[in-house]
Formats: C-alpha cells, structure tokens, sequence
C-alpha cells in the first residue's frame, strides 16, 4: 500500500488480513478445517513451539482462517491484534482470566448485557474475583469502587437494557488514574458506530454472534488489545510482566512491549481454557464483516424510522433510544458515537402502555419481527421480557430492573423500513385491542 | 536483562537466557522510535540456536536509561560501550533502519570487536524528508501514523495468529515516544538519520563479512538507496526479501534465514 494514511475503514473490512492464498490463487479467504498443521521438521516444530518463528500448530491455538478474522477486527479497531473466541462470553472470560487471579476484583457497568452480569456476579465470586457493579454515568461511583486489588473497569458501549452510553473518555481516565486498564464490550455498536481505542478504553470484545456476523448464524467472539495500556508501568500486573513458568518462563512485557495481554491469552488462556472459534464460523463472520459498512448504515437508518414512528406512537409511552432528545444520554451519544445519537445502533427498548398480557399478543401479532432471544440480525427480532427472559420477576422487581409489563426490545434490521413499521402499526393495534 | 553503560541501565533482551562465554554473541540494534521487540521472533532464535543474543533497547528508549544518541557516531560508541559493560569482545552486529547505521559505524570505530555487520532496511545517505523531519518535532502522533504506513506493504502479513501489523508498529512508536518524557526520541533519531555523513569512509573500514537484507518494498529506504553503498562493498551480499520497511514483522522467516545463513 502506499499514501500518507491507512486505507479506510470499509477497504479494512473488505481487505484487512487476507491476500490470495499463495498456494492455490483462490480470492476468497479459504476454510482451514484442519486441526494441526504439519511441520517441516523437527527444529521448525521446536521453533513454532518456542515462539521463534511464525506459524500454526493446532487449532484450537491459532488457525490460517481465525487469524484473517482476528487481524480484521484487529485493523477495523485500530488495535494491535485480537483472538478470536467461541462466543462472546469466552472473550469476556478470557480477557478476565489473563489478567487476574482469585483476590482480584473489577468495577463494572451496572447496565451489562444478561450473561455478562451472570459470569460477574455468580460465576467470577465463586473463583475469587468479586465485582462491584455502578451505574454506568455515575463517576463518582466508579471512583468510589475501586480497591488496591481492583485489575479492571469494564462497560458496554451502548449498555443493556436503556442504552446508557458509556463515557468511555471519563471513564478510561478513572481507570488509569488507578493504574488498570478498561474494557469495553462494543458488541451492539460494532468498529463502524464506534472506535473505543480512540476515545480511551485499553481493551475491546464483541460479540461477533450479532452486528460483526450479522446474518444470525454463528456463536463467536472476539477481544482486541489497543496496545496503549502499558502493563510494566502499572505494575499491577505481574501475570503479564514476570516470569511465567507455565510457558517457557517467559516475560511477556519483555517479548512484546505491547503486545504481553495478546500473548499471555493465546498461550496461556485459549491453550487450557480451550474457547476457541472453528474455522468454519471465522469464515461466516468474516463474510459478514465484508458488508458490514452497508449493513450498519442500514441497520440506523432503519433503526431512525422505527424510533420516530413508536416516539409519535398514542399506545406508546417510552421510547428507549439515544435519539430522542429526553434521553440521559443523547449528548453523550452525539459527541461519541459516528453519526451522532443516531449511532447509538439498533437494539433499544420501547414500553406499550399496556399490561403483561398486552405485551405478549403485541408479540404474537407481529409477523415481519422474529420473536427469539438474539439482536443484531439481519432480520429483525423481537423480545418480550416480561414473558420471557424475566418472566419469573414480579411486578415491583421488574420496575427495579428497569423493565415494565409493557416494555419490548426491538432489534431492527435490514427489511424495508416501511414493511416494519406497517408490522408494528398491526401489532400495536391488535395489543391495544386486547386491553379493551 | 540489564548492564551499566558508562553509568545508565541499559536493558538488552537475552531471550530469556544469561550470557555464556563459551557461545558467539550477536547484538540487534533497532531503528527510531523502535525497541528491542521489533526484533522478537529473529532474536528468540538466536537466543534457542548457539549464540548470545542482546537486543538492546537504546539509550532513552523504553528500558534504557540516559541520553538518547544525537548522532549515529555518539550511538556506536555506546555500542561499544555497551560490548565492554557486557564483557563481550567480538559480537556479530545486526541493526535496522537507523539501527544500521550504527552498527555500521560501530564496525569501522571497533573493527576487532565486529564480526558480521548485517545492515537490514538501509540506506545511505538516510536522507529524512523535511516532512518528517518537522512531523516528528511538531505533530508526532500524525507524524508516527505516516511512517507506520510508509513501513507496512502488505495488508496480510505473517508476523503471529492475529497480529496487525499497522497497529501494533503504531502502538509501539507511541508508547516508545512516550517513554522519554524528557527528549523527543523520535525528531533525535531522524536527524541523527539524516545528519550521517561517514557511510561511506566507514563501511572502507570494515573487515568482516557484510550483509544488505533489503525491503524490494520498502517506502523508507527504497532498495536503490543502498545500491551506491553496497557497490563500495563488493564483497557484500546482497538479500532483497518481499516486504516494506517493517520487514523483520512483514518477512520474518526470509529475515531469519538471510540472518541465519550469513552469520553461519
């Protein structure tokens, strides 16, 4: 490549980590459905095991196909490199267990996707690492929460289930003001809505499952390592920056100045955890993120349409997304996000003025939206909470969660955005109907 | 691990191993606002294969206490220096991009010390643009996104399972610029760069075995920068390989074996 700057994002997402394959020509990125990879002798075997050369040895470490997929969302970032997991909770737990033990603690989002707060809450406490979760826009709490052995702040970009926008700037300085480094789980605004590495954040997953894979089809994750958190200088990190005798005692900060967290997770954490991606959903996900660019504008756009229709909607009552002004965090969506508010992505919440019965024949009623417990599809999804992912909470505990009998979370995909708003019209009225 | 020079810590990257007298020693000097780890597959081999290896993180640079060089001559004195501090009488010297430069001159100052001089990603003269010169001194973050573009050819490099190259040479010119919060490293490389005017009578100097390992791709120091250097050597060999100027991280098994082979 030549010129004065990086090629652009939507050249990355088509180009990032892949070349014809020198062997056969073939264009398209190739399936590596093998699981070892034969070496050309015995030193060449020593080598790839001692880290002197380059290469592939067993799957579940790294594959040819993987690391197109890691190097991608690596370049769409702005990282160094990623490793690509089996969901996106095993890049959650990866990420964890890199870089603390049983004694540590984090400071986390109180607005974290369902199974985020399942593995800190029950999971995590139960091998040592406790968490103390705060809102999301309270600073003051997230300075107030940290401890001598905090190792992490962690959010999501656009949190569950209100979209509370994660201030990733302020944040990220509370964070290394303690001398820890932030991760932010970008899953529902993808590289394209926004870049977390710009504004301050150290560490950044997805769940490549939704926006990155797009179509529905595969369980994958991914982290990636901006490579400006410097572990040595923290010197709270001794997983990271002394000698590891579970591999070859080596330094990992003295291997690679930045690139010690990348490191210490692909040998260490995808060797004896073992969630790693296969071959074959690298692939799919990797021709999702082909299109990604076209399917994001999409995805918002329609996202707008659907949002402005609900907002002037007489059996709507609340409207749960960045775009409306009365949103806590409308400006700070417009001052991160590109696009502004807009960006905020296309999974939001909405509440009928209606009971919990209401709630379900509005489900029911719609024929466009798919009622299952998944967002970031091309296709768009429907769920109703109160009958379904927190149908065992009573009334007075759903409002504390932030949900009501009547709230439904829309994810809204690439359809026409007509038909959609036609669906929802239909079902609005056949729910109103049903309290009558 | 770490040696006084001439009363700094200076860290040198061993692999992991302590020096034994009874191996050869080959030292890798990186190029401006680099480290050691530019090195990390290359030097990791050295270090498994018979030889002492220091890769040296540079006066100022990262691990490295002290001034860092204002000129290429002030820098191959603190190679020697460095040599003397480590106990090392003769090493082979492999140095990148300004790096080379310094273990040129560090051949024609201490020429019963060298062993092999392998000049990888040179040039001569090293002329830097005003460009960068300027972008160094008043705008480095843009300045080090430029050189991370100009040094990179390929947008599907082999270093490691998952690395990405542009970022990760980015990552590493900020946090290495950042290091030194008292001298900017990356304006004093280029102009030491840039103000290197004894190439030519050093490289008269040397004795031992000479090696050009050249980018064919290489924006920073084209090949045909090196050619009138490598016509005043000609004993040398000459190793062009298919990558830019990051190619220890673009070719690093092409690297590894013109390495191997030249320093057998």
């Amino acid at each position: 490549m030549s010129g004065y700057s990086d090629p652009g994002f939507d050249t990355l997402a088509l180009h990032a980590g892949a070349a014809p394959d020198p062997a056969t020509g073939a264009r398209a990125v190739p399936i590596h459905l093998t699981t070892s990879f034969v070496f050309e002798s015995s030193d060449h075997a020593a080598a790839l095991f001692n880290l002197e050369r380059a290469g592939h040895v067993y799957s579940r470490i790294s594959n040819p196909t993987n690391a197109v997929l890691e190097q991608r969302v690596a370049a769409l970032e702005g990282g160094i490199g990623a490793i690509a997991t089996a969901s996106g909770q095993a890049a959650l737990h990866l990420s964890i267990a890199t870089l603390m033990g049983a004694g540590s603690h984090i400071v986390a989002s109180t607005a974290l996707y369902g199974g985020s707060q399942n593995l800190l809450h029950y999971t995590m406490r139960r091998f040592g690492i406790d968490t103390t979760f705060v809102k999301p826009g309270d600073l003051d709490g997230w300075r107030a929460a940290i401890r001598p052995e905090t190792k992490l702040l962690f959010g999501e970009t656009v949190g569950n289930p209100g979209l509370d926008v994660l201030d990733i700037p302020a944040v990220s300085e509370i964070a290394h003001a303690a001398k820890v480094p932030l991760l932010v789980d970008s899953t529902l605004t993808s590289p394209y809505l926004i870049k977390p590495f710009d504004w301050g954040a150290d560490l950044v997953y997805h769940s490549a499952t939704k926006f990155l894979s797009g179509h529905g089809t595969v369980i994958g994750g991914v982290v990636v390592d901006g490579g400006s958190f410097d572990w040595e200088r923290s010197g709270k990190f001794a997983e990271l920056t002394e000698a590891y005798d579970g591999f070859h005692n080596m330094v990992f900060s003295e291997e690679s100045t930045v690139g010690a967290f990348l490191l210490r997770a692909r040998r260490e954490g995808l060797r004896d955890f073992g969630a790693s991606m296969s071959p074959h959903t690298a692939w799919l996900i990797l021709q999702g993120i082909e299109t990604l660019p076209l399917r994001m504008e999409r995805h918002i756009g329609n996202t707008q349409k659907v949002v402005e229709f609900l907002a002037a909607h007489p059996f709507v009552s609340r409207v749960g997304h960045p775009l409306l002004e009365s949103h806590p965090s409308h400006a700070l969506a417009n001052k991160l996000l590109r696009h502004g508010a807009k960006g905020a992505g296309a999974v939001f919440s909405f509440d009928l003025k209606g009971n919990r019965e209401q709630g379900k024949k509005f489900i029911e009623a719609l024929k466009l939206f798919s009622h299952l417990a998944n967002v970031g599809d091309c296709r768009s999804l429907v769920i109703h909470p109160a009958s379904t992912t927190h149908f065992r909470m009573s009334d007075e505990a759903l409002a504390g969660a932030g949900i009501s009998q009547g709230t439904i979370r829309l994810s809204i995909g690439l359809e026409d955005p007509a038909d959609l708003i036609d669906d929802l019209k239909r079902a609005l009225k056949a729910a109103e109907k049903a309290g009558a | 691990m770490q040696f006084d020079v001439t009363g700094h810590s200076t860290y040198c990257y061993s692999g992991g191993k302590p020096l034994d007298p009874a191996k050869p020693t080959v030292v890798f000097i990186h190029g401006v606002l680099n480290d050691h780890s530019v090195w990390i597959l290359q030097s990791r081999w050295f270090a498994n294969h018979g030889w002492n290896v220091l890769a040296v993180d540079l006066p100022g640079h990262c691990r490295s206490e002290g001034a860092p060089p204002a000129s290429v001559e002030e820098a191959a004195a603190f190679i020697v220096a460095l040599l003397d501090a480590a106990g090392v009488a003769k090493a082979a010297l492999v140095g990148h991009s300004f790096g080379s430069l310094i273990a040129l001159e560090t051949a024609a100052r201490a020429p019963d010390r060298v062993t092999h001089l392998a000049l990888v990603g040179t040039a001569y003269p090293m002329t830097v643009s005003p460009a960068l010169l300027d972008g160094a001194l008043n705008d480095p973050q843009r300045t080090i996104a430029m050189v991370s573009t100009f040094s990179h050819s390929m947008l599907a490099p082999p270093l490691g399972p998952g690395s990405w190259l542009y970022g990760s040479s980015r990552a590493l010119m900020r946090r290495v610029l950042a290091s030194n919060t008292d001298a900017n490293v990356f304006h004093i490389g280029f102009k030491a760069c840039n103000d290197y005017a004894n190439g030519e009578q050093a490289l008269a100097k040397v004795p031992c075995p000479v090696l050009f390992l050249l980018g064919e791709a290489d924006q920073m120091t084209p090949p045909r920068a090196a050619r009138s250097l490598a016509q005043k050597a000609p004993g040398a060999k000459v190793v062009t390989v298919k990558a830019g100027h990051a190619l220890m991280a673009e070719a690093p098994d092409e690297v590894l074996f013109a390495l191997r082979d030249f320093l057998k």
